[in-house]
């Protein structure tokens, strides 16, 4: 009786947290303009969604795009940015080491709309027109800490003598980086990468308050716009699935990686 | 000096802060010589193999490697390579490529790199292993790997980190014979690292011992073990007993209340000495004429060839004794050492020389802490003053807070009926005591010294 209401207990709680995910994908496969009312299956909204004959299908297409351009810059820059600042922590010792690992970890936990006001604040008074530029140096910012924070385990694992190992058999410092140091912290980027991009992808705080007023939109503050002017575009709903889609396929990748670093035994 | 050196360290020092890990280090390696740094850990042994190797930079002094400074050239430019203590592969490359590693940063052509990799494969018995990544091998086999990976450079000297530390013990004494060989074979020079001293007799054709980043004694083995230089090398390497005693004159000692024949000249007339006592040197039987002294055995224990016992002997010292027959505890014995089994080292101080300075008629100040005095006449306070105290008259408490100052007990070496300790105090210094009461290393004391047992006198400049 008691496994049966633990049972329960998880299964209610599943429901509530994917009911929301379930009924966007179920009605995606209707035309019906209002959220709710099922008038047939149809994979027309599809349709429209892929050859852009829709209200506002342009500006929806172009979101789109700066969402995916914007969430690669952001994420490339970060892995080289991140990768590069968690060696530079690891070889710190002591006292200096636990104030940076900290320092590092605070713009995570820090609420995004204070990270967005405060960069938006900062671009004002340094005069940055803002733009594409200053949303993805403000998701640089925002990603990096992620980055150094999944390299890191793969540095404390890795063999202390193995840089000096590779100086010693006449590797310079740049070569000894490219072909030891690189492939050993490979997983830990990737990794890394993936959670920048995801991170950039679903952001809307920081994004609405450093793109300026050019009417530069990501995905979040197109949805963001076009619900406010009346009801969402119905075509949202097949894009919302495929995102959702598209996100769950990367975290079973991360968890599987993940699981596989683990796996392997520690140097 | 020797013309074949390949190496010569000059006045080496290193600091790192306020820590002093190596001073003053001389030494040179000959061409093809298999040298040993031998000392226990935190010795300074292995930053010593890291500055030769360039990971770290001396703070003085100099590192020639065949008559050339060497001590600003980055690693990757030196031509040596080092054997890491917990091998260091490269996990992402499979066996023949992290052998090949060197070669190919060099643009040796591929064809030599084969047939120089296939050669040191065959040397190290893993011809078969070319493909396996080297996460599948074990840790002789991974060993085995690195030791090739390093020596597949033709490197003038190679540098080895205690290599075989992390084997177990049978794969540690298969591996010591193998790589004497291969340094037979190869004709390279090996400095190697190790706190193993038994492993530094066999390898080496020079060892090397350090201890708190000084050298204490360079010899051959046979040097080192027959002849320690100082009670910390006689009490490392190998088992021993070290006394206090007496040189009454040329050839003749005192110790153990007993006076015997030596072998050892130049040490002056009734001057103290310590006295070193292989276990396996020390005759011991039931028949009684004939002996030196007497003793009773206290314990005997059986260690496979030989038997290890304890002897009260019969004017109250201990004394470790190895022999093929063992003897009942509680029996009687006869004792007696050969001269040339007596070896007689000069002592290294004859009690705590300190320096400090007056604070006032009766009181001094020494080890960063304000001692109580007799009245010193003529001394008035902020007088530089050297203070001398007899190993026996310093006082350790249980509590450090009872004591004048604090320190810990970072050596201790058991001198047949008492134990004389090497305390560091909390100022830094070094403090011999001489007493009867049991401490373990790493002890916290107190220490106290009584006003009458501080011998002051005005430091002359």
């Amino acid at each position: 009786m008691k496994k049966f209401f633990a049972q329960l207990y998880i299964w209610v709680l599943l429901f509530l947290l994917y009911a929301p995910l379930v009924f966007i994908a179920i009605f995606s496969f209707t035309e019906s303009k209002v959220l709710g009312n099922w008038t047939g299956f149809s994979t027309g909204l599809y349709r429209n969604l892929f050859t852009g004959r829709m209200d506002g299908g342009s500006t929806l297409m172009s979101a789109v795009e700066n969402t995916l351009l914007i969430a690669l810059i952001a994420a490339v820059v970060s892995t080289l940015l991140g990768t590069v600042a968690a060696v530079g922590i690891h070889n710190l010792r002591g006292r200096t080491k636990r104030v940076i690992t900290f320092l590092n970890n605070v713009p995570m936990i820090n609420p995004d709309i204070i990270t967005g006001v405060s960069l938006f604040l900062l671009f004002v008074f340094l005069h940055f027109s803002q733009g594409y530029v200053t949303v993805v140096l403000a998701h640089i910012t925002f990603c990096t800490p992620y980055v150094v924070l999944s390299v890191m385990p793969k540095l404390m694992q890795m063999n202390p003598n193995i840089y000096e190992a590779a100086l010693d058999l006449g590797a310079t410092p740049a070569q000894a980086m490219r072909k030891v140091m690189i492939p050993e912290l490979k997983p830990g980027m990737i990794s890394g990468f993936i959670m920048a991009f995801t991170m950039s992808l679903d952001d809307f705080a920081v994004t609405f308050f450093t793109r300026g007023t050019i009417g530069l939109d990501t995905l979040s503050t197109y949805i963001y716009t076009d619900a406010r002017k009346g009801g969402l575009t119905p075509e949202l709903r097949p894009l919302m699935t495929l995102i959702f889609l598209f996100v769950l396929i990367l975290l079973v990748v991360i968890n599987v990686r993940q699981a596989k670093m683990r796996k392997s035994p520690v140097r | 000096m020797p013309k074949d050196i390949i190496i010569d360290i000059k006045h080496l020092s290193k600091s790192f802060g306020d820590k002093k890990v190596l001073e003053d280090i001389n030494l040179y390696v000959r061409k093809g010589e298999f040298i040993t740094l031998l000392g226990p850990s935190g010795c300074g042994k292995t930053t010593l193999l890291r500055q030769i190797a360039g990971f770290i930079a001396p703070d003085e002094g100099q590192i020639l490697l065949e008559g050339k400074d060497i001590s600003s050239i980055p690693p990757y430019k030196r031509p040596l390579n080092t054997v890491f203590q917990r091998y260091a592969l490269f996990p992402h490359l499979d066996v023949y490529d992290n052998i090949a590693f060197g070669l190919k940063l060099k643009g040796v052509p591929q064809d030599e790199i084969d047939t120089r990799v296939k050669k040191m494969l065959k040397m190290v018995s893993m011809s078969d292993y070319e493909d396996r990544s080297v996460d599948s091998l074990s840790g002789g086999q991974q060993q085995r790997v690195a030791i090739a990976r390093a020596l597949v450079n033709m490197p003038k000297v190679l540098l080895l980190d205690e290599p075989l530390a992390a084997l177990d013990l049978k794969m540690r004494k298969d591996m010591q014979i193998e790589l004497k060989e291969l340094h037979q074979k190869m004709g390279i020079t090996f400095i190697y690292v190790t706190h193993d001293q038994e492993e530094a007799l066999t390898l080496s054709d020079t060892i090397v011992v350090l201890n708190e980043g000084r050298i204490q004694q360079i010899g051959t083995p046979t040097d080192i073990y027959n002849e320690p230089c100082n009670s910390f090398v006689a009490d490392f390497i190998g088992e021993s007993t070290i006394l206090n005693g007496t040189m009454i004159r040329d050839r003749r000692v005192e110790f153990m209340g007993h006076e015997f024949d030596c072998v050892d000249e130049g040490f002056g007339e009734n001057n103290p000495v310590d006295v070193v006592i292989r276990p396996e040197d020390v005759y011991i039987m039931s028949r009684l004429d004939g002996a030196q002294f007497t003793g009773t055995v206290k314990s005997c224990i059986f260690k496979g060839v030989h038997y290890e016992m304890y002897v009260d002997t019969d004017k109250g010292y201990e004394l470790m004794v190895q022999d093929y027959n063992g003897f009942e505890p509680g029996s009687t014995v006869g004792l007696l050492i050969k001269p040339s089994d007596i070896q007689v080292m000069r002592k290294e101080r004859l009690c705590n020389t300190l320096e400090g300075e007056m604070v006032d008629e009766t009181h001094v100040s020494i080890l960063d802490a304000e001692f109580e005095c007799l009245p010193q006449e003529g001394l008035e306070a902020g007088t530089k003053v050297t203070v001398e105290v007899g190993f026996d008259k310093v006082d350790l408490l249980d509590h450090q807070e009872e004591g004048a100052t604090g320190g810990e007990v970072s050596f201790l070496l058991y001198k047949g009926n008492h134990y004389h300790l090497t305390v560091l105090t909390d100022s830094g210094e070094h403090l011999w005591v001489d007493t009867d009461d049991i401490w373990d290393k790493g002890d916290l004391v107190g220490i106290n010294i009584l006003p009458a047992d501080l011998k002051i006198t005005r430091k002359d400049d």
